[in-house]
Parts: structure tokens; C-alpha cells; sequence
């Protein structure tokens, strides 16, 4: 017999933090938002095996699951790159030109019609409505961090330094 | 009557009962408010507004979700009203596919019939209708999104009656659709067939899948021989589809005329195998009764049942009859003993069979009901599908003469007909039973009570019988919950997923009314008292076939032909979550089972605990670790399998003991 963890793979570490996650919110089905958030932090998006396995653990229909995991817009049913790009297109981003940087971005990022992350897994690009940064317009966040007053140039400057940092 | 208790409806007085909402006051005042989302069997929805109508100082209101209450003044025909009802439909006609000449729910459409009924001529609105590809996945139901409504009756009817839940509302705004998981196929979810979404849905969105022009072909095929069989079931309600008086004896012989007009060669009666099944199923109950075998036996010639137990409940997989359901025997002594009658290979022998059942389509396709991949039933048509097939022939139905059966699988008893009915198998068992240990036959009048469940006690020299009648899945399912809590004691348990039972079925002329359903009942206990015969056993011919070439029922030959096993399944089709690092070398396999079975006994802690060890040994390099749902063996769970090698009942020690042989094999090799 063993007992001790030794260093696990990522794909282990997050389905035992899955674990978890149902634990600490009691399996409980009226619960199920704030677990499909917590799952998500976890995977960056809701891998549909992980869902079936959540609804498993609540004892709901898989298609329950689904169907709230469809209904908020906050919810990733793809896997998101590294680094989630987000673009605001709120009225006083729009004015000043985001659209621009949507095109810019998609060209260099070289993302094929109709996706939104690089097949790379690197980047996924996504527009908002409004970060409520509207004095720095046009704003793009990159995970966590505004960047304002943008132009393609200054963009296309942010994706090099992050592919030189990734040694690429 | 008190004033007090009273409202008016269009300035008609009206008392008002117990009723929940105003809409059902207006259907007890003769008027048929339009709904499309309203069900009295079901919740409230309150989401199509078809239902609503003028209450006198409140303005419009949803008649299905406003309580009646005294003194209420209801208009259900002001203008404002009839002008609302129109652009409704106006509104769903224009957003979606409704194009009606090309949908085979033409004619029984509620949308269509009340955009017929309401005077819609044109529609004013033009709205973009999104591409949804058409759900072609499974052999019982066809899925249309495209011509959805959103009125969410099947979702509420899979979910609270059949406690299934294989359809759910999916996005939302104009996205919204009713999809099953991740929108995959409905037959890759743990939908049982039992096609009640079809029979409940108001427009084309879901309907049964038709294999008319499968029937006609084969019929049209020189080289074949076509043979059928037709469900006990399908002469309770044909008559409806032609809107003929319900005459069960009248309406069977223009069934069997019909069918030798369209060109089938023999016509049989499933009651015949109905007969045979209480033989075996029957003899196999009183064996563990006698023998203290397990207990409740659960009756199995509900096919939407049984797949449910294989998805959900493998715990009591044991507990279901062997017996295969009567279509199921039937096409399998068909084929066994016809083609050398008929001096044909069993490949030119094509048994086709009408049900009221949708479910019965796909137990066709079950690859264990076949021998050399040649299906025992080749088609399965319903019986809507053959009214079709009979409108499309010309035939004139209420004209035909009556025709008789061919025998011997013609012929049946009392006991064989009443399977149509919920209680129907288990008055059957009841009559065998007594037979068998030469009592009368009791009446036992709670097991023809229309209620969903019933338990009940039946006296006979072997002790008491205690039996359970269920219909809905999601009833069935409360009940096994109760008898595994030891909360309800029951011998035999008979389950019929459809309201009624098979009367009741989705391939039957769509009703939704409880009157109707009880005349077919009624219309089914007519042939049972009119018939000479009530015992199974008195059904001579198949006496006659044990003798001949069954032994005697559970014999091993009868095991061979007329017996089947049950499988735990996957509830959704999927890869599994990958709990390694998938860079580098191809690795060995391991699958830990973590669906509800082994949910249960423990799989994720002795998961948990594998990788630890994997980890310690640094074994981790070697073997690509994941999480699946369900193996398929859940009552011997927590299930790994390691390569191609499967351990039951794994412990940390035997996957462990696996993984370091399947290693040190490596080595040598
Ligand atoms: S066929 Fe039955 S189980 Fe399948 S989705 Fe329809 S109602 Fe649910
Ligand atoms: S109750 Fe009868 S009609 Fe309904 S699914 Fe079961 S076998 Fe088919
Ligand atoms: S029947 Fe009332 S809103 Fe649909």
C-alpha cells in the first residue's frame, strides 16, 4: 500500500480539486451555478465529461446541467486559450475604433473563420460589451490586466511580448 | 350554489369546484381555449400566452396560471383577445421551419389546426429562421428543431412523468431550443424511446420516425416473404384513426383484411406470444417464490423500462424477468420455425410488426435479438404508421370485410390481450398462477383501477402475492427507491412506461384525453370477456409448442429462443475525462468507472488513491489515467480496467497488483 501524493499531473490535480468543489457545496443540485463557476475557474471553460460527472454527483438529468451551463453567456463550453483576449465593444469603444483592433488581432492571431482560440491553445479572442472602462476607450483585456487608449499597433506589440515570453 | 363561490365566463355563471386555474373552469363551460403549453397532468409552464383572456378590471391574464376566485368577470372572446391569439400564432408560424404539405405531423398539428381554426391566412411577420439539423439518431423518434415552439411540453413530460430528463431547454433568447446534452444525438443520452415527447409535442419538432416506406419496399420484394404480427394494443385504438366507433371485434378483422391487402403473406397476433410469455414469466416468479430466489421480479416486456433499469438501475438488473418481451419471442420462434415451413432461408423471411409502441423499434435493432445479424423482427412499424400505410393504399377502412387470423400464432387468450392494459400482465400472472396450483381464477378488481400505482395482496396456496402495478417511469422509479429502502414489500412488480400502459402508447393515434384512454382500456377487457379462453394455459397451440419444440417453460431450449440477459449501459456517450499528461509516448489505458453506480461504491476515493501510488512509483509516465462513465458492469462496481483487462469490485491493492504486472509484461516484452 501507498499513501503519500507525490506530484500529480495538472489533468489529476483538477479533477480531484473537482472533488472538492462538490464536497465543499454539500452535492447539493440548488448549488449548481456556483459549482459550474468554481469547475470552470478551474478548467478555464466546462469540459462536457466534467458536466456529465456533475450531474452525476447531484443526481440531475446531464441535460439539466447543460442546459444552465448554456443559459449564462459567462459560461465556456470550449476550451479558452492561455490568454483570453477581450476586446470591449461597448458604445464608447466602439466609437473609438474596437472594431479595428477585433481585425487586427484576428490577423495576427491568424484565427481561422469562426473560431475564437488559436489552434495552439495559446490565445482566444472575445469581445465584451462594456468593461466599464469607457475613459480609457478602446480598452483590451488581456486575462486580468485593462490596457487602454489602444491602437492596432500597440496591440499587435502586447500579442509579441506575451509569444516571446512563451519562447515562441 | 353561493353566489360567493361563483365567476362568470363570457356573462355565463359558473361554480366554481376545485379547480387550480381559471383555464379549466373554461373548459368545464364548453370552450375550447387554445394552449399549447398546458397539460393537466403536468406542471404550469405558463410560457405560450395562447391561453390568455380578459378578467374585468385586471386586464389580460395567462388562464393557466390564474387562480379562479369569486365574482371574477372572464371574457375569452373580446377583440383585443382574438387579436392577440392570432398574432401568437402569426409569431410561431414565422419562427420556424412550418412548412406544412412536407411535415408528417400534418393533420394532427396544433398549430396548424389552430391557425386553421383562428382564420390565419398570412403570416405579417418575417423573422429569420435558424438552420437546426434534423436529429436522425434514433430508431423511435425524429427530432425537427427547427420547428420547435419552445412550449417545453416534452421536457416536462420526460422529466415528470418518466423522471428522465434526456431533453432540457439549452441557451437562451433567440437561441433557445430544447436540446438533449451537449446537443448531441437523442440516442446518445439516456433516452429510453418511450416516444411520449412525440406524442405530447403539439407541432413536428418531435415525431415518431417511419418506417412505412421500409414496409412497402420489402412488400414490393418478389424475393421476400412478409410476414406480421400485431399488438394487442393496436385494435383498441384503430378505429380512431378512421374515426369509427371503437367495435374491438369488428375493428381487429379490418386490421388482419387490411394487412393481406397490403400484401403480407401471414397475419398473426402478438397476444399469441403474450400467451407464452406468462408461461415463462410466471413459471420463473413462482421458482424464486418457492425456491427463495430474488425478489420482486419485475416484469419485462416494457422495452423503455428495461433500458431505463440498464441506464439507472443495474442494482436490480437482477430482479427483471429474463423473459424477452412477446414481440421479441414472437419474431424469434418466427424465425426459428417458419422458414422451414415455408421452405425459405430465414433471410427471405421478413416479420414485420405493428405497435402501439415506439420503444419496440429500437428493441428491434438490440443486437442480442438477432442470430447471425439477421434481426428476429426486421421492422417495427406503429399503429398510426399502419393507418398511414392504409390511407396510402386506398383502402377504405370502415368498408373492409373482417378478416381472420392465421394460426397457430393467431391465437391467443384473455390473458394474452390484457397486456395492453396497466395490470393487465400482472391479472395475466395472477390467472396462471391459480391455475397452476388448480384454484380459481380470482378477480382481483384493484389490479383494473387506473391509478399509476397500486399495491396489492392476492390470497393463493402459495402464500400471499404481493403485487405492484406501475405506470410512468418516474412512478416506477419512486417505487424501487421504496423497496430498496425497505419501505415497500412487494413479490412481483409489473411497469409499463406509457399512461395506461400500452394503450397508451406513442405510436398510438395521439390523445391526450383520459377518456379516450379509458375507452381503449374498456375496449381491451370487451375481447378478454368475449373470448372462449382467459388462462394462458389454456391456449392449446401453445401447449402444443412446448411439447413439440419447448419442452417446458424456462427449459434450456426455451432459455434459448424466448430468455435474454440485461447489460448495464452508458447513460451519455463520451470519451472519458484524461487524468494524464497526454505529451510523449502512447500509453496503456486505465478507466476508473465514476457513473452513479460506482459513484456510489467509492470510485473516487480509491481513484484518488491509485494516482498517489502511480505518482510514488513513478509509473505515471506510462499510463494515460481517465475517468469514464459506466463500463456497462455497475452492479459489480467500483469498475477499472487496466489495457484490455477488466477488475470488478477494484480495491487500491488489486489495480495496483494490475498495473505493476501489466508493467513488468512491458519489461520482458
Ligand atoms: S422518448 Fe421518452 S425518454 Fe426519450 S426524450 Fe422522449 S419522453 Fe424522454
Ligand atoms: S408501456 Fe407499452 S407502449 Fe409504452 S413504451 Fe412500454 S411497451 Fe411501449
Ligand atoms: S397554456 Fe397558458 S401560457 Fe401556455
Amino acid at each position: 500500500m501507498c499513501s503519500n501524493v507525490v506530484e500529480a499531473p495538472q489533468s489529476a490535480r483538477q479533477f480531484a480539486k473537482v472533488l472538492q468543489i462538490l464536497a465543499s457545496f454539500g452535492n447539493e443540485e440548488a448549488k449548481l451555478v456556483p459549482i459550474l463557476q468554481a469547475v470552470q475557474e478551474e478548467y478555464r471553460y466546462l469540459p462536457e465529461e466534467v458536466m456529465t460527472f456533475v450531474a452525476t454527483a447531484l443526481g440531475v438529468p446531464p441535460a439539466r446541467v447543460y442546459g444552465v451551463a448554456t443559459f449564462y453567456g459567462h459560461f465556456a463550453l470550449e476550451p479558452k486559450g492561455k490568454y483570453v483576449v477581450r476586446v470591449c465593444d461597448g458604445t464608447a469603444c466602439h466609437v473609438k475604433g474596437s472594431q479595428n483592433l477585433v481585425e487586427t488581432l484576428r490577423d495576427i492571431l491568424k484565427l481561422p473563420e469562426g473560431k475564437k482560440t488559436t489552434p495552439d491553445m495559446l490565445f482566444t479572442l472575445e469581445t465584451v460589451s462594456c468593461l466599464g472602462a469607457c475613459g480609457l476607450a478602446p480598452a483590451v483585456v488581456i486575462n486580468e490586466d485593462v490596457h487602454g487608449l489602444m491602437t492596432p499597433e500597440s496591440t499587435a506589440a502586447l500579442i509579441e511580448d506575451i509569444r516571446r515570453e512563451e519562447g515562441l | 350554489m353561493t353566489a360567493e363561490k361563483t365567476l362568470t365566463i363570457d356573462g355565463l355563471p359558473v361554480a366554481i369546484q376545485d379547480e387550480k386555474n381559471i383555464l379549466e373552469m373554461i373548459r368545464r363551460a364548453h370552450i375550447e381555449l387554445p394552449t399549447f403549453c398546458y397539460h393537466s397532468e403536468l406542471s404550469v409552464y405558463g410560457a405560450c400566452r395562447l391561453c390568455m383572456v380578459e378578467v374585468e378590471g385586471r386586464g389580460l391574464v395567462a388562464a393557466c396560471s390564474t387562480a379562479p376566485e369569486p365574482g371574477m368577470k372572464l371574457r375569452t372572446q373580446t377583440p383585443q383577445v382574438r387579436e392577440l391569439r392570432k398574432m401568437n400564432i402569426e409569431l410561431l408560424l414565422a419562427s420556424g421551419n412550418h412548412d406544412c404539405p412536407t411535415c408528417s405531423k400534418s393533420g394532427s398539428c396544433k398549430l396548424q389546426s389552430l391557425a386553421e381554426r383562428l382564420g390565419v391566412t398570412k403570416v405579417r411577420f418575417h423573422a429569420p429562421v435558424p438552420e437546426r439539423p434534423l436529429d436522425t439518431s434514433s430508431p423511435s423518434i425524429l427530432r425537427d428543431p427547427s420547428k420547435c415552439i419552445l412550449c417545453g411540453d416534452c421536457v416536462r413530460f420526460c422529466d415528470e412523468i418518466q423522471g428522465i430528463g434526456a431533453i432540457g431547454f439549452t441557451h437562451r433568447g433567440s437561441q433557445s431550443m430544447v436540446a438533449p446534452a451537449f446537443n448531441k444525438g437523442i440516442a446518445e443520452v439516456d433516452c429510453v424511446n418511450c416516444g411520449q415527447c412525440a406524442a405530447i409535442c403539439p407541432v413536428g419538432a418531435i415525431t415518431v420516425k417511419s418506417d412505412i416506406e421500409k414496409v412497402f419496399d420489402v412488400l414490393g420484394d418478389p424475393s421476400k416473404t412478409v410476414i406480421v404480427q400485431v399488438a394487442p394494443a393496436v385494435r383498441s385504438a384503430m378505429a380512431e384513426a378512421f374515426g369509427l366507433p371503437n367495435d374491438t371485434f369488428t375493428t381487429m378483422g379490418r386490421i388482419v383484411t387490411a394487412l393481406r391487402r397490403l400484401g403480407f403473406k401471414k397475419v398473426y397476433d402478438t397476444s399469441f406470444t403474450a400467451d407464452l410469455t406468462i408461461w415463462e414469466e410466471a413459471t420463473e416468479f413462482i421458482n424464486r417464490k418457492q425456491k427463495g430466489g430474488k425478489l420482486p421480479l419485475f416484469t419485462s416486456c416494457c422495452p423503455a423500462w428495461v433500458k431505463l433499469a440498464e441506464h439507472d438501475l443495474p442494482e436490480i438488473l437482477d430482479n427483471i424477468s429474463s423473459c424477452r418481451s412477446p414481440q421479441a419471442m414472437f419474431g424469434s420462434l418466427a424465425k426459428e420455425i417458419l422458414p422451414g415451413e415455408l421452405g425459405i432461408q430465414r433471410e427471405d423471411l421478413v416479420v414485420v410488426s405493428v405497435m402501439p409502441c415506439t420503444a419496440k423499434k429500437f428493441e428491434a435493432t438490440r443486437p442480442e435479438f438477432a442470430v447471425d445479424g439477421n434481426p428476429d423482427t426486421d421492422l417495427v412499424i406503429t399503429t398510426q404508421e399502419l393507418a398511414r400505410m392504409i390511407q396510402d393504399a386506398g383502402l377504405l377502412f370502415g368498408e373492409l370485410p373482417v378478416g381472420s387470423l392465421d394460426m397457430p400464432f393467431g391465437f391467443k387468450t384473455g390473458a394474452g390481450v390484457i397486456f395492453a392494459n396497466s395490470g393487465g400482465v400482472s391479472e395475466a400472472v395472477v390467472r396462471y398462477v391459480a391455475g397452476h396450483l388448480g384454484e380459481e381464477n380470482p378477480v382481483v378488481q384493484e389490479l383494473r383501477s387506473d391509478k399509476n400505482r397500486r399495491i396489492l395482496e392476492v390470497p393463493t396456496k402459495l402464500g400471499a402475492i404481493r403485487m405492484g402495478v406501475v405506470y410512468g417511469l418516474a412512478e416506477a422509479q419512486r417505487l424501487v427507491k421504496e423497496i430498496q429502502a425497505g419501505q415497500s414489500d412487494v413479490d412481483f412488480v409489473e411497469v409499463m412506461a406509457c399512461p395506461g400502459g400500452c394503450i397508451g402508447g406513442a405510436g398510438q393515434p395521439v390523445t391526450h384525453s383520459a377518456a379516450t384512454r379509458e375507452q381503449r382500456t374498456q375496449a381491451i377487457r370487451r375481447v378478454d370477456a368475449a373470448l372462449d379462453l382467459h388462462c394462458p394455459q389454456e391456449n392449446h397451440y401453445v401447449k402444443e409448442m412446448y411439447s413439440e419444440r419447448l419442452e417446458s417453460p424456462n427449459s434450456h431450449q426455451a432459455h434459448h429462443l424466448l430468455h435474454t440477459h440485461y447489460q448495464s449501459r452508458k447513460r451519455i456517450q463520451g470519451e472519458g475525462i484524461s487524468l494524464s499528461d497526454m505529451t510523449g509516448t502512447p500509453k496503456i489505458p486505465v478507466s476508473f468507472c465514476v457513473g452513479t453506480a460506482c459513484h456510489l461504491r467509492g470510485a473516487e476515493v480509491l481513484l484518488k488513491k491509485v494516482m498517489a501510488c502511480v505518482d510514488q512509483e513513478d509509473l505515471g509516465d506510462r499510463f494515460d489515467i481517465r475517468a469514464t462513465f459506466c463500463m456497462e458492469s455497475c452492479d459489480r462496481g467500483p469498475t477499472v480496467k487496466v489495457d484490455d483487462i477488466v477488475l470488478h469490485g477494484a480495491t487500491v491493492d488489486s489495480v495496483m497488483g494490475l498495473i505493476r504486472e501489466v508493467v513488468a509484461e512491458g519489461a520482458k516484452g
